[in-house]
């Protein structure tokens, strides 16, 4: 039996749109999402700007007992969710439960619906507290909800390293079919923009102090000043190859490898080299077995720090060779969203092979110096892998490797 | 597969700040549960909680570390010190050390403090950060106590945080173990804490009655399979356990506490935090873990039950029992050490691997305290009140949570070289 696992839908809710054609479509006309915050005052707060979904109506999502009882993370979540068994025509009640799984990276949890409850504690008392904070805010909330609510009662599970998680989770959702399982959403969304958690995001030393939607993240560029905040994500239905091709699926890309690693220099500062990034890299070229040649994108993490940028420039250049492989950004049209960042780039890049065209990163040029081949506008090539990095604050690496789809057996 | 041990343990709980405080704790089975000292619980419907009496800088952290770290990356930081010592893990290849780290709720109690501060105790909606701490972002994601621990013990292998609420600290243990078994590392520091006695939490579990409010008696409180039983106490706490690969163990003659034979999670589909009386997907994932280790039921000699002490929970987990294991269910000794050690949510399910891989150790099972009567619907034997010798090849726990999520796991004693 073949241990290869495929990516056969993908539910998208994030800057660049709801659902896979809108998003694929803004994406490659280079409509960035990125936007004032105008939900309240954040004169106080060092960012003015942050990606954001927007006209995301829950009650077209969710029903309303739900609504209540939930944070709008766990309303992306759960629109994504239904968006990517949809894109993968995978009707859930029709298979057995104990084959189906939810695997979500969460860095933040339910944030409004927290700060709304300690609010009501701290200015009313304990009986102002809802009776669904218990079960709205914590990190398993969304994992909880979409394993209820589509009956999906295999191993399901959470798992959080910051903007490096959602790598993390995609393996484990392969982990999980290579011990039987028959199908796994996974995935993450983040709800990073209300008062409190745009509060919390403000002791970052790498957010953007720039306060103009179209240059406050330049990732790679001469003058970057750091990252803005964004909401949303992606789900991705994945499945062994064996069952996708006999059930006649549309298989967008395999996932092939992926990796973890992390710095263990300095929680509060970036690593002095690229050592640990660059292990993870070649950790996940190894899993996918292949070689660098054998990459042709790169989904760059791009912190849009300059130090941040300098280490990832380095582990790109010591890996691939200076300017040797295309390096794409797009969540330049999402601002960085936490969880919800990798699964999108894992959209992104499954979407990039499937349609033989990378998504271009915008707003930005990048600096000579780094010597990277930066897309900025979509380029039509011939994708045979494409190689997805991310990063977590304190020092995390996670690197996946997507192959584009093939019916043939194992290479 | 690759075949994965425990070769270290590490333990801070409530009324036991060492592994063999912490065992000779439960073994004694008396309630570590007082009225509640962090804040003045008066206006709370629970006011008693199972706490550590724990000094983080007496227990050897930074000065840094402790400003930057909630409570719950505190106890995580000195239960895990604990645990690479007793592996003496010293000369490891960094690069295969991995980090595993459950939490069910992270830093709660950090992000409660500084909102109160930030907001002016409530009073305004769009809050000033520069009035609370400058670590506010590593208390909104709670990886960074990964990061914490990966930092502290130079672990350069993969690190995450597993954060299945209630589950979290079998998962994290199941996490730590597909790991090894698949070659992602050699050894992984594996254990999950939590440190959730603050306002909003005890609120929380207030509002749905989950907690107890035997406010009078608090050392009677917990009471797991007690037909007198109300509810939950709520505890804080940590444990670490190294998980290691077969050989790699025996290469560097550590000592071998147990074996991690089989690994397994359900989710119910059924409600957030309501279970199903029969069972069902917790005596799945009870019978998978068994076939994982090609077992029969009877080879089961003890269960640390997840035993919460609300009503539907311990009905639910002794349908569990009666389905997957049959006639043996009425035959094996189970108890929950939540009776002396409260419910800290995912730290529990660690510490109760490191009270199984201590029961393999030492041949005791610790009891189930407060059990007097028990309820006519829990008819197993749960080990009441007093501790039982026995020589124990397999023990088996268990867990359910939020979520619908259901989780049980299996240590075995090592196996013999050959």
């Amino acid at each position: 039996m073949s241990r290869a696992a495929v990516i056969t839908g993908i539910g998208v809710v994030a800057p660049t749109g709801t659902g896979v054609d809108e998003h694929w479509r803004n994406s490659l006309a280079g409509i960035s999402g990125i936007r004032p915050i105008d939900e309240f005052d954040v004169s106080a707060l060092p960012v003015a700007v942050a990606g954001q979904v927007a006209g995301f109506d829950q009650t077209g999502w969710v029903e309303h007992r739900l609504i209540v009882q939930t944070d709008r993370w766990t309303w992306l979540a759960l629109a994504a969710a239904r968006l990517a068994l949809d894109d993968a025509g995978l009707d859930p009640r029709k298979a057995p439960p104990l084959g189906l799984s939810v695997v979500t990276a969460s860095g933040s949890g339910g944030n409004l619906f927290g700060q709304r409850e300690i609010q009501a504690l701290w200015s009313t008392g304990p009986r102002a507290v809802s009776a669904y904070q218990s079960i709205g805010w914590f990190y398993a909330a969304s994992s909880g909800q979409i394993s209820i609510l589509h009956q999906l009662k295999g191993q399901c599970g959470v798992l959080v390293a910051d903007g490096a998680g959602g790598i993390d989770a995609a393996w484990q959702a392969r982990r999980i079919l290579a011990r039987g399982g028959d199908a796994v959403l996974v995935g993450g969304t983040e709800a990073p923009l209300s008062p409190y958690a745009l509060a919390c995001q403000s002791s970052q030393r790498t957010l953007s102090a720039g306060g103009d939607a179209a240059t406050a993240y330049r990732p790679f560029a001469a003058d970057a000043t750091g990252g803005v905040p964004g909401e949303g994500g992606a789900m991705l239905v994945v499945e062994p190859r064996h069952r996708a091709y006999a059930r006649g699926a549309r298989v967008y890309a395999e996932l092939a490898g992926a990796a973890a690693t992390h710095d263990a220099y300095d929680p509060e500062e970036p690593a002095p080299d690229c050592r640990h990034l660059t292990r993870a890299i070649r950790q996940a070229l190894d899993r996918a077995r292949c070689g660098p040649d054998d990459v042709d994108v790169v989904f760059a993490d791009g912190a849009g720090d300059r130090q941040l940028d300098r280490l990832e420039a380095a582990a790109l250049g010591e890996v691939f060779g200076a300017g040797a492989v295309p390096v794409t950004v797009p969540k330049t049209m999402t601002g960085r969203l936490c969880s919800g960042a990798a699964p999108l780039d894992l959209g992104w890049a499954a979407l990039a092979l499937h349609h033989g065209v990378i998504p271009p990163s915008v707003n930005v040029a990048a600096d000579p110096g780094y010597g990277l081949d930066l897309v900025v506008e979509p380029r039509p090539a011939r994708l045979r892998r494409a190689l997805v990095v991310a990063r977590g604050s304190g020092g995390f690496n996670s690197a996946a490797v997507l192959a584009a789809a093939s019916p043939e057996a194992d290479r | 597969m690759r075949r994965a041990v425990i070769t270290g343990v590490g333990v801070v709980a409530p009324g036991g700040g060492s592994r063999e405080e912490f065992w000779q704790r439960i073994v004694d089975g008396r309630p570590a549960i007082r009225r509640i000292s962090r804040f003045d619980p008066e206006p709370f419907r629970s006011q008693i909680a199972a706490e550590c009496d724990f000094d983080p800088a007496a227990s050897g952290l930074t000065p840094r570390e402790v400003r930057r770290t909630d409570r719950f990356v505190q106890l995580a930081l000195v239960a895990a010190d604990e645990a690479v010592a007793d592996a003496e893990l010293g000369g490891v290849d960094r690069d295969r050390l991995g980090v595993s780290l459950g939490t069910a709720v992270g830093s709660t109690i950090r992000l409660e403090d500084e909102y109160v501060v930030a907001s002016d105790h409530g009073r305004n909606w769009v809050v000033d950060h520069r009035h609370a701490l400058p670590f506010l972002y590593q208390s909104l994601v709670p990886s960074s106590g990964a990061a914490e621990l990966a930092t502290r013990f130079g672990a350069h292998g993969p690190a995450a945080v597993v954060s299945t609420g209630c589950t979290s600290g079998i998962d994290a243990i199941g996490h730590a173990y597909s790991l090894v078994q698949d070659d992602e590392a050699d050894v992984v520091l594996a254990g999950a804490s939590d440190a959730p006695i603050s306002p909003i939490t005890v609120a929380c579990f207030d509002a749905i009655r989950a907690t107890s409010p035997r406010n009078a008696e608090p050392t009677a409180a917990s009471r797991p399979f007690d037909n007198d039983r109300q509810g939950f106490v709520l505890g804080e706490g940590a444990a670490f356990l190294v998980v290691e690969e077969l050989g790699h163990a025996r290469a560097r003659g550590a000592r071998i506490y147990c074996e991690v034979t089989g690994y397994a999670a359900r989710a119910n589909g059924y409600h957030m935090t309501g279970l199903r009386p029969d069972g069902f997907e917790l005596g799945e994932a009870i019978a998978d873990v068994l076939h994982q280790a090609r077992l029969d039921p009877s080879d089961v000699g003890y269960i640390s039950a997840h035993g919460s002490g609300t009503r539907q929970n311990d009905r639910h987990e002794t349908a569990a029992y009666k389905r997957a294991l049959g006639e043996a269910a009425r035959k094996v000794p189970i108890s929950s050490i939540k009776s002396v050690v409260g419910h800290s949510l995912g730290a529990i399910g660690s510490i109760e691997m490191a009270a199984c891989a201590l029961v393999l150790q030492r041949g005791l099972i610790p009891p189930t305290a407060n059990l007097h009567t028990a309820d006519p619907e829990c008819d197993l034997d749960y080990t009441p009140l007093v501790a039982r010798e026995a020589v124990v090849q397999h023990a088996l726990s268990v867990g359910s949570g939020f979520g619908g999520f259901q989780s049980a796991m299996l240590f075995g004693k090592p196996a013999e070289e050959s």
